[in-house]
């Protein structure tokens, strides 16, 4: 692939993980699968410097180390699987010039106001994506996105994804254990297990 | 003043071995628990008299600094043995040993040298107890924040997690927190200071009046105390929470709760 890199990881070492190296280069969308427990949340919560850990990352030849971690992580967003709420109103989560993506995923203006309590596992899962664009990051990294969500919300997901990732020539790495998902939408694919990570998915 | 003989403290003493005789029924490990600490109030109480009049006798800054610090060293372990889930290492110990030194310490020399005003400003009758007071309520509110701050901290941490990787501050991610364990550390005080006179006599002036002195003059020293607590208790709160909340981060911003004992 001709594209630059943008995110580079060598020997990524942190506890219950072997250690990785991989790149991401712009407008790829990599799938990663494998076991259960073999450490794939663990692998992005190190690449969002979230967990202790070491190894040499760097963002477009930028050493993480060299970017307050707060900004390494709105240019390298992890979604996590099970979104997390801290206020009581859906407008509260989102900065205040949001990027008009709601209608991509089926909402409309009037979601600001809806109350986080009474929003369905679905409903979050989406609206936390769309929390995540809001930095408009580099890096996605993001662990079951659809997991709760029905067929057609998968579609528009996978889509507004894609598009992103072209739009800002970006780059995704997206957990997933569904063969048909990783069918549509990766560029390429990534596996991890106990021995670490591979290039391809064993049949 | 009316002077109190052994017989009359025995007497109240009835009251409290009449009060665990009842629970027994009820709750046997209770009683127990209640007589052991009859019992502590009583021996310590007396040691402690004991030794303020020996200190009193010599009126000696080197004496009075040394009975400070063994009633710092002490709130300390109190403020660290009230933690569910502390720092572990010296910090534990640390934090709130720390935070009501600088609180209590600088509120009690402020109150003796600018307020008092004493020749010499040590003088202990007046040093001790005022530490004594500071420290006992700074010490509340340190302990009760610490620990809601840590227990929060633990039960909410997917939450500060989630601002944490939309690019917020660890500052930020705990704002909340923050604001309610700083409101649960001061709310003893203000709702004594709301209290006050109303519904309850506070304790020393209490005693003072019992003792024989002038009501209004009881009030006045009162009234000083009770802001002296507050400052005390406010600003050793917010020492406290300060530097707990920098040890629950690190440089890179990461929640660390594994710093936290189990």
């Amino acid at each position: 692939m001709s594209s630059p890199s943008l995110l580079e990881v060598r020997n990524l070492v942190r506890s219950n993980l072997r250690a990785v190296s991989l790149t991401l280069s712009a407008s790829e969308l990599v799938c990663l699968s494998g076991p259960s427990g073999a450490g794939k949340t663990l692998m992005l919560r190190a690449l969002a410097d979230l967990d202790v850990n070491s190894g040499e990352v760097s963002l477009q030849g930028v050493p993480r180390e060299r970017m307050p971690a707060t900004q390494w992580r709105r240019q390298v967003g992890y979604l996590p699987a099970e979104s997390r709420w801290w206020a009581p109103t859906v407008a509260e989560h989102y900065p205040a010039t949001s990027p008009a993506l709601f209608g991509r995923l089926g909402f409309d203006a009037g979601v600001l106001d809806w109350q986080v309590e009474r929003l369905s596992s679905g409903e979050r899962q989406r609206l936390a994506l769309l929390r995540l664009l809001a930095n408009e990051p580099r890096v996605l990294l993001l662990d079951e996105p659809t997991a709760n969500l029905d067929p057609a919300n998968i579609e528009k997901v996978e889509r507004l994804v894609r598009d992103y990732v072209d739009q800002h020539q970006a780059a995704c790495l997206w957990v997933t254990h569904a063969p048909e998902q990783i069918e549509r939408i990766a560029t390429r694919t990534l596996y991890l297990d106990r021995q670490g990570l591979h290039r391809e998915v064993p049949a | 003043m009316i002077h109190l003989s052994n017989f009359d403290l025995s007497l109240a003493a009835l009251l409290v071995l009449a009060l665990a005789l009842t629970s027994t029924r009820i709750y046997p490990g209770l009683a127990r628990q209640l007589l052991v600490a009859a019992l502590r109030t009583a021996i310590q109480l007396t040691l402690i008299g004991l030794v303020l009049k020996a200190l009193f006798a010599t009126s000696n800054l080197a004496w009075v600094g040394l009975m400070s610090l063994v009633m710092l060293a002490v709130a300390g372990r109190e403020v660290m043995a009230r933690q569910h889930r502390r720092f572990g290492g010296t910090w534990g110990y640390g934090i709130g040993t720390l935070s009501m030194f600088i609180s209590s310490f600088s509120i009690a020399l402020f109150a003796l040298v600018v307020v008092v005003g004493n020749d010499p400003w040590y003088q202990p009758q007046y040093a001790i107890p005022l530490l004594g007071m500071l420290l006992g309520n700074t010490m509340n509110g340190i302990a009760l924040a610490l620990d809601r701050l840590t227990q929060t901290a633990w039960e909410q941490r997917e939450t500060i997690e989630a601002r944490l990787l939309l690019g917020h501050s660890a500052s930020q991610a705990v704002s909340g927190i923050r604001r309610q364990v700083f409101h649960s550390g001061l709310t003893p005080i203000i709702n004594a200071m709301a209290a006050a006179g109303i519904v309850s006599l506070p304790g020393m002036m209490t005693g003072q009046i019992l003792a024989g002195a002038e009501p209004v003059e009881a009030v006045k020293y009162q009234i000083m105390i009770m802001f002296l607590i507050t400052a005390g208790a406010g600003f050793g709160t917010l020492a406290a929470v300060h530097l707990s909340v920098r040890r629950l981060f690190d440089g890179r911003e990461r929640l660390r709760l594994d710093r936290l004992k189990q």
